[in-house]
């Protein structure tokens, strides 16, 4: 397993308060990771900084194998990368159609030319419909986004994610609003996209994390308080004090 | 496959190439040039005066109904466009006349008498005769046809870039944008700008060499090729707003942060569309100025780009066809009631004279229609075609978890 992302050292400061507090983390490739934390640990503003939305004040992060910082490239670039993302709060372009959600996220140009004289094809249109299947959102194709329910919304986040196909998957909290179905489907599609790509997870909910079966990192006041597998940072005295003992 | 998509979901196109045909037959067959004569000259010229004004309406559109930039600026674009074009129709004219003036003499004039003479002419009003470097290509209308283009587009450019990279967006862009056509149109204003201050640029409608050509034949080419510049216009960013381009720039409009996580350049985007609907901004300028006879700096004041704004408000923003009527209804209707078309109103202690009055109107009917029918003028069609509306914007629309529901209290599957 390769390294595909490292991040080591990086603080972050709003107006004196430190969110993320010299924090250190890797993932490789394929490699499935789960982040727990209490509210406001900085679970969130960690993906805000991979993704370029947040600055961080210092340290560095370095991604794939040429060992490119993202710390000097725009979000759009970090996401061209191959850098996606699932918002906490599911953001999905509400006054537009299901179907053109998903033809916006799919992997092609992202240049205005490309863009304007782009032409529909089979292949895409084939994709679109194979992940709304995935999603479970195959007869909501033609309706607009803004319509659906909040599980909905988080399905379609997710298609639109996966439609991306990226590299590296930050999911921020992915089964808020879900059935338990709808969890357990989730489950498996993360895994299965573990399979070849890294996937990090931030989840409060326990039962799904032991469903992931995976490595999982504990943040706590913007740094790792303990990392390993779910039994044994579960029984990590400090972690049952902050995190598990609320 | 795609073709027949993009015409099969933009029926409105189809309508409005066919309302706007039947319009221009109507009136040739009406105006005082080919047909019977019922329709002036002068307002043969209001009304290809309006076409113009629908065609920066319906770029203003893109910009600010569909992109979400609140341009407060396009008149500039639109005025520069009426300069340059202006700058060619002025000297050749004025050519003409000096050289046939000059053709009496017992010498003949040489090409350098002739040019000084023109820049009399031309500069006498601002006390000089010598030509600035600008109208350096003012005797060639090909070059002067492609400065219409190139100015407004580069202006648009350097401005755009400046504006967009540094991520200035909403009510902060839309001071700048003020900023710069107050700057542009008070640059003008000077006598040393080498457009002629506050004169501006005038006798725009006789066009050179085309004296025996009456005025109601000239108007009706005019009326005729705004209507022309309106079609393609209309097509051009009906097909740039539909499919997956319309898809990005709604996109950025609603929520431009989402659209960066997904690997889109926004600030390309931006540059894109300011500086497209700038350059169409400044052919319909183009086209205008002739008819109107005369530019002068007043006419890229803050104000006109203000007006702008407002006719696409009133029209609908968000769909071409509603900024189109909005700048026809509202610009017709303004030069009905400033013109003293309408009769004023005695209430014995107070005449209300429309004169006066009708910014107030104008003003008032504006709040009322963003408050009360934030669809405009477009949103009748909705009645007409019972079509499902397209939401405007992406903040909260339902009651529950941001589920928008079409009936209040509708059960949610
Ligand atoms: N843009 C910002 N400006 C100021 N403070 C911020 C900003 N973003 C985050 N914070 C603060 O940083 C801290 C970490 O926030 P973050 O959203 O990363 O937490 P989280 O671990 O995702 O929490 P939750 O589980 O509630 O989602 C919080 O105290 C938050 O208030
Ligand atoms: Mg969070």
């Amino acid at each position: 397993m390769k390294t595909l992302l490292e991040m080591s050292g990086v603080s972050v400061s709003f107006d004196g308060f430190r969110a993320i507090n010299n924090l250190s983390f890797r993932i490789g490739e394929p490699e499935l990771r789960a982040i727990i934390g209490p509210n406001g640990a900085g679970k969130t503003t960690f993906m805000d900084i991979i993704t370029g939305k947040t600055r961080p004040d210092e340290g560095t992060v370095i991604y794939g194998e040429k060992s490119i910082s993202l710390l000097k490239m725009s979000e759009s670039q970090i996401a061209m990368a191959g850098v996606g993302r699932k918002f906490q709060k599911p953001t999905v372009f509400e006054a537009q159609t299901v179907r053109e959600n998903l033809a916006m996220a799919l992997k092609n140009k992202r240049g205005p030319v490309d863009v304007l004289l782009y032409r529909k094809t089979r292949r895409g249109a084939e994709r679109i419909e194979e992940i709304a299947g995935i999603i479970g959102l195959s007869d909501q194709l033609p309706r607009i986004a803004g319509e659906l329910s909040h599980g909905q919304k988080q399905w379609l986040e997710i298609g639109m994610l996966l439609a991306q196909d990226p590299r590296l998957l930050l999911v921020d909290e992915p089964a808020a609003g879900m059935t338990p179905a709808e969890r357990e489907h989730t489950t498996d599609l993360l895994k299965r996209a573990a399979e070849k790509h890294a996937v990090v997870v931030v989840e409060h909910d326990m039962e799904f994390i032991r469903r992931l079966d995976c490595k999982v990192t504990v943040l706590c006041e913007g740094s790792v308080l303990a990392e390993g597998s779910l039994d044994h940072v579960t029984s990590n005295p400090q972690v049952i004090e902050v995190y598990l003992g609320r | 496959m795609s073709r027949q998509t993009f015409l099969t979901r933009n029926r409105s196109i189809f309508w409005f190439l066919l309302s706007l045909a039947v319009f221009t037959l109507i009136v040739t067959v009406l105006a005082d040039g080919i047909g019977n004569g019922m329709i002036s000259t002068s307002f043969v010229k209001t009304l290809g005066r309006t076409l113009c004004l629908m065609l920066v309406a319906v770029a203003m559109d893109v910009v600010w109904g569909y992109t979400g930039i609140l341009s407060l600026g396009h008149m500039a674009f639109f005025g520069l466009g009426g300069y340059m074009i202006g700058m060619w129709l002025m000297y050749a004219r004025t050519e003409i006349i000096v050289s046939e003036s000059l053709r009496a003499a017992a010498v003949p004039p040489t090409p350098e008498e002739i040019h000084d003479a023109v820049g009399t002419q031309i500069f006498g009003v601002v006390g000089s005769s010598d030509f600035p470097l600008i109208w350096a290509f003012a005797s060639s209308f090909w070059a002067q046809l492609a400065l219409v283009v190139i100015v407004p587009g580069l202006l648009a450019l350097i401005f755009g870039w400046l504006a967009f990279r540094s991520r200035v967006t909403g009510v902060y862009l839309s001071i700048l944008t003020q900023a710069m056509t107050l700057a542009l149109s008070l640059y003008l204003f000077q006598n040393d700008s080498g457009l002629r201050g506050n004169n501006g640029l005038s006798g725009l409608q006789n066009l050179p060499g085309l004296d025996s050509v009456p005025q109601s034949m000239v108007s009706i080419a005019f009326f005729w090729a705004s209507a022309a510049a309106l079609a393609a216009g209309y097509v051009l960013f009906a097909w740039v707003v539909s499919g997956k381009m319309g898809s990005v720039i709604r996109g950025i409009r609603d929520n431009e942060g989402r659209v960066r996580f997904l690997g889109y350049h926004v600030e390309s985007y931006k540059l894109f569309v300011f500086t497209v609907t700038a350059v169409v901004a400044g052919l319909a300028g183009a086209l205008y100025y002739p008819q109107a006879g005369i530019i002068n700096p007043a006419e890229v004041a803050p104000i006109a780009s203000i007006y702008l704004a407002v006719w696409v408000a009133i029209g609908g923003r968000g769909r071409l066809y509603g900024a189109a009527l909005g700048a026809a209804f509202v610009s017709l209707l303004s030069s009905w009631f400033t013109g003293g078309g309408v009769p004023n109103i005695p209430l014995g202690f107070y005449t209300i004279q429309w004169t006066d009055w009708w910014l107030v109107l104008l003003g008032v009917s504006f709040v009322a229609v963003t408050l009360l029918a934030p669809k405009g003028i477009g949103g009748l069609f909705d009645l007409v075609t019972r079509r499902h509306p397209v939401p405007v914007s992406t903040t909260d629309f339902g009651p529950d978890k941001g589920a928008r529901r079409t009936v209040e209290g509708e059960e949610e599957k």
